[in-house]
């Protein structure tokens, strides 16, 4: 922008075009690529699917422009090409098995990045969701029980996490994500000072008081119920993960993350005696060719190295020999494909979100910018760890879509908005005081300040 | 607040790191075990997706692969079938790339062979479908189908060395098999035959040239011995040794017989060149006891014992006991006791003494050729030792020609073709069964190709010398297919 003329700091907007132009580019190379090699031509939706992707995304690019020009310029190119990578891949895997996956995604895709627009449009600062602290709570609960509702409910591969409306299947956890980080920010931001000021002295820790435990042990209830009622050992934990982390971030006591490890470990234990499925898990974690164990984490693993370093190219492997190839398992597809260097290069992508998120929480001037954008942040970084982690057999596999790449209309959903939260808070991080607009929420708490 | 957010951050960063720890474990540490894991389908599909290069013996497929309109969409195919079951291998869906040629070479065949790298950049470049390599082998065709029908139904092996360059010629072991059964795509009954090949006592897969259990090499080894003796420079061809009728072996009270308990000449001492002429065992168990261990030992390993070899499959080394007390150490101047060897090895003695003393490093593979015939990599002849001297190996030529003309190789004999060769009965097991032997190479005077032929329990009994009536024919046939080219 025409920052020679100006005493403005730069908003970074010109360097977010060149980038999604750049984005787009190699997600159109790799389109081209899989047509090239599946078929011998350029795939014939080529110009039609890429002036059609860049035409969302400058759209997108434009509010931002117009709404949060000060936003930070990574995100959105980051999250278009993951998400156009995603594609591809879907696509790819279309080809290989039969399915017809990729034109949902497409649609997934742009209704995604619409809606995104729309919570940046309408989000004018992202404080005005203080407000609506307890509402994102029973939102975030209604979300997460329905599913077990008769009737919408449904049971796909023996997990109970989608509902059934119209004909369209979602997955209403993963918008629960988004309500209880903003649940859990602001009220965390209300009580830190009782759960972080007040309690004993024990061994070096400092222990809160028994009443003060009742949010955590809540949280860890509900983890608990996810896992039992739902199956879903990859949600149980990334809710319970991400709230210890907002726990410590908001109280800066140690003594909770050692009170959540502990209550985690117990659950993760009781868990593995009770059900059969979590004990499964572990085995296949311990050895995945086992003999008469599923060979899921096998052929993943088999997958990934066949592709070796530089990968088979797209379209040249045999990602499909893997189960949920497009969905849980995408990344073991890509690092088939793409080698070593492919996935490296994905991974570093995802690290790179995460830090500008954790940057904008650094840089955000109030408690609840600072809670929702960290946690934002970490809840991608949590489920890459999850999904990949256990793909890779650093953790246990629990089942968790890999952000922006999956199949996955509800993912897809998730993660934009989430982008375009981040994309609101660095805004007003990265804003100039002279040009930063009156606080619109009510003064009732004392505006916290940035160091401590 | 920023202080957990920075101690958060540093979390994101381990478990980031710990992300990129175990994807470089799986696809680079771990990578190459993985794939070679027999439930790893992407690698079976991997390689019948691409043309795998044809096994040539003078221009002509041995083994080739045809496109089919099923999944594999290749069938590996040999139309000489169990003629050359042993140099091509087989190449099998369910039981992967199997013996000869087609494992030895399967990289190169398949087209992944590092020595291929630039070709398949090139491939990459222009958009070609990359393609196998195709193997061009040193086989004589002649030669092998001489060799085969030669041996025929018994059970044995045959190697053929050009003794100049250590090209083989042939490489025939019976009973043989047809590798076809083991590369239909009717998986089912390509199980069934593998079951029945496997199950078979008298082992069809089992490349005998190379790979099977040792021979002990009968009389075929007195070459060795007496290539020790007149490389020591105390003994000359001429030079008498003890023969008695029947020899005690040092230390015991066993008496060591000459076949069909006769005598080796007219007294009691008999000359080096006689005693490998008429294969006298008294003489060479008492030359072994002069010699020594440590003497037998050097002269085996300097013709090839004990070496790593591979052609390019990998050939099983022939032993020498060096552990032998004074009876034994006899006993492995006639080729018994603990010495074992392979035909190939056998082969190698004789071409060694046909090539003034030198041996060369014995190979199967002449030229691999890329997808459009230009040539990869050839092989160009070298030498793996010396084995005797010019010198030396003249007088044990003269020796060996003179078996087949007055001696124990009388069946060897090609009218026109001055033939060096030597028989050998080993004698195995305590039944009193023996494999016949017989190693040469012809012309004599101008070697074109040396020959082992063992046959596998030619005699039912210890008084029979079957070398010379059962071996030295089929050496014969050999060795006159190769010198008529």
């Amino acid at each position: 922008m025409s920052t020679v003329t100006d005493v403005r700091p730069p908003t970074g907007r010109t360097t977010e075009l060149l980038l999604l132009v750049f984005a787009i580019a190699i997600v159109l190379l790799a389109y081209a690529n899989v047509g090239l090699s599946t078929s011998g031509s350029l795939p014939v939706g080529l110009v039609a699917h890429g002036v059609g992707f860049l035409v969302v995304t400058v759209a997108f690019h434009l509010v931002i422009r117009y709404r949060a020009r000060y936003a930070d310029p990574l995100l959105l190119p980051i999250a278009t090409l993951l998400n156009g990578l995603g594609l591809v891949m879907i696509h790819r895997i279309d080809i290989g098995t039969g399915s017809g996956a990729a034109t949902r995604q497409l649609i997934w895709t742009a209704v995604s990045i619409a809606v995104a627009a729309g919570v940046l449009w309408l989000v004018h600062d992202h404080r005005v969701l203080r407000r609506y602290t307890f509402t994102a709570m029973a939102l975030g609960f209604v979300l997460l029980l329905l599913p077990m509702l008769p009737v919408v409910g449904l049971e796909i591969n023996g997990s109970r996490l989608w509902i059934s409306l119209f004909g369209f299947t979602f997955q209403p956890g993963e918008i629960a994500k988004i309500a209880l980080t903003v649940f859990f920010a602001g009220y965390l931001v209300q009580t830190r000072d009782a759960l972080s000021l007040v309690g004993t002295r024990v061994l070096g820790l400092q222990l809160p008081r028994g009443r003060d435990l009742g949010p955590i042990l809540a949280a860890w209830g509900l983890s608990v119920l996810i896992l039992v009622a739902q199956r879903d050992l990859g949600s149980s934990l990334l809710f319970f993960g991400l709230f210890v982390a907002m726990l410590y971030l908001a109280t800066e006591r140690i003594s909770w993350v050692v009170i959540g490890l502990a209550l985690f470990a117990g659950g993760a234990y009781i868990a593995w005696r009770l059900f059969s499925h979590v004990q499964t898990r572990v085995d296949l974690w311990l050895d995945p060719f086992a003999p008469g164990l599923s060979d899921q984490v096998a052929r993943g693993v088999m997958g990934m190295a066949h592709g070796g370093l530089f990968g088979t190219g797209l379209g040249e492997g045999y990602p499909y020999e893997t189960y949920f190839a497009n969905s849980d398992y995408i990344v073991a597809s890509f690092a088939e494909e793409l080698g070593l260097v492919g996935i490296f290069a994905m991974i570093m992508l995802f690290a790179l979100l995460v830090e500008r998120g954790l940057r904008t929480a650094i840089g955000a001037r109030e408690g609840f910018g600072k809670l929702l954008a960290a946690g934002l942040s970490f809840s991608i970084a949590l489920q890459c760890f999850v999904v990949i982690g256990g793909i890779t057999r650093v953790i246990p596999l629990t089942g968790l879509t890999t952000p922006f790449l999956s199949a996955g209309g509800s993912s897809l959903l998730a993660n934009w908005i989430i982008v375009a939260l981040l994309l609101r808070i660095s805004d007003h991080a990265r804003r100039p005081v002279s040009e930063r607009p009156v606080e619109p929420v009510r003064r009732a708490e004392q505006p916290v300040g940035g160091g401590t | 607040m920023n202080t957990p957010i920075r101690r958060l951050a540093l979390l994101v960063f381990t478990m980031f790191t710990a992300l990129l720890l175990s994807t470089s474990w799986i696809q680079f540490v771990q990578a190459d075990d993985l794939r070679q894991l027999p439930q790893n389908r992407r690698t079976l599909l991997d390689t019948y997706s691409r043309d795998r290069g044809a096994i040539l013996v003078e221009g002509n497929a041995i083994a080739d692969s045809q496109p089919t309109d099923d999944d594999l969409r290749w069938i590996r195919t040999y139309p000489q079938g169990e003629l050359y079951g042993h140099v091509t291998g087989y190449y099998s869906f369910t039981y992967g790339a199997g013996a000869g040629l087609e494992r030895a070479m399967s990289s190169v065949l398949a087209g992944t062979d590092d020595s291929l790298f630039y070709r398949r950049v090139v491939d990459l470049v222009t958009g070609t479908t990359p393609t196998g390599a195709a193997v061009e082998t040193t086989v004589d065709p002649q030669v092998q189908a001489a060799a085969a029908a030669a041996l025929g139904d018994r059970r044995g092996a045959v190697v053929a060395l050009d003794p100049r360059t250590g090209a083989v010629l042939a490489m025939v072991s019976h009973p043989s098999y047809d590798p076809n059964s083991l590369a239909s795509h009717n998986l089912g009954a390509v199980e069934d035959a593998w079951e029945a090949l496997n199950a078979d006592p008298t082992r069809p897969l089992v490349n005998r040239t190379i790979a099977g259990d040792l021979y002990p090499p009968g009389s075929t080894f007195k070459l060795v011995v007496a290539a020790a003796a007149l490389e020591s420079g105390e003994f000359a061809p001429d030079s008498l040794l003890e023969g008695p009728q029947t020899y005690t072996l040092p230390g015991t009270s066993t008496d060591l017989p000459n076949f069909e308990g006769g005598t080796c000449g007219p007294t009691d001492e008999v000359s080096l060149a006689d005693s490998i002429r008429v294969s006298c065992n008294t003489s060479m168990a008492w030359l072994a006891g002069q010699m020594g261990t440590e003497a037998l030992d050097d002269q085996s390993q300097a013709f090839g014992f004990e070496q790593d070899i591979e052609v390019p499959m990998p050939v099983t080394p022939s032993v020498y006991p060096e552990d032998a007390d004074a009876a034994q150490l006899a006993l492995t101047g006639i080729g018994q006791y603990d010495v074992r060897v392979t035909p190939l090895q056998v082969a190698m003695v004789s071409a060694a003494i046909a090539n003034g003393g030198e041996v060369m490093q014995p190979y199967l593979v002449q030229t691999v050729r890329d997808g459009d015939l230009d040539v990869i990599d050839e092989t160009d002849p070298s030498r793996l030792s010396r084995a005797v001297s010019a010198t030396t190996a003249q007088e044990l030529t003269d020796m060996m020609v003179d078996v087949v003309d007055n001696g124990s190789g009388r069946a060897a004999a090609i009218p026109g073709v001055p033939v060096a060769g030597k028989t050998g009965t080993a004698e195995f097991g305590t039944s009193g069964a023996a494999h016949a032997w017989f190693t040469g190479f012809a012309p004599a005077d101008d070697p074109q190709i040396a020959v082992a032929v063992v046959v596998e329990s030619a005699s039912e009994d210890w008084t029979g010398e079957s070398g010379g009536r059962v071996a030295a024919p089929v050496g014969r046939d050999v060795l006159q297919s190769g010198v008529q080219r």
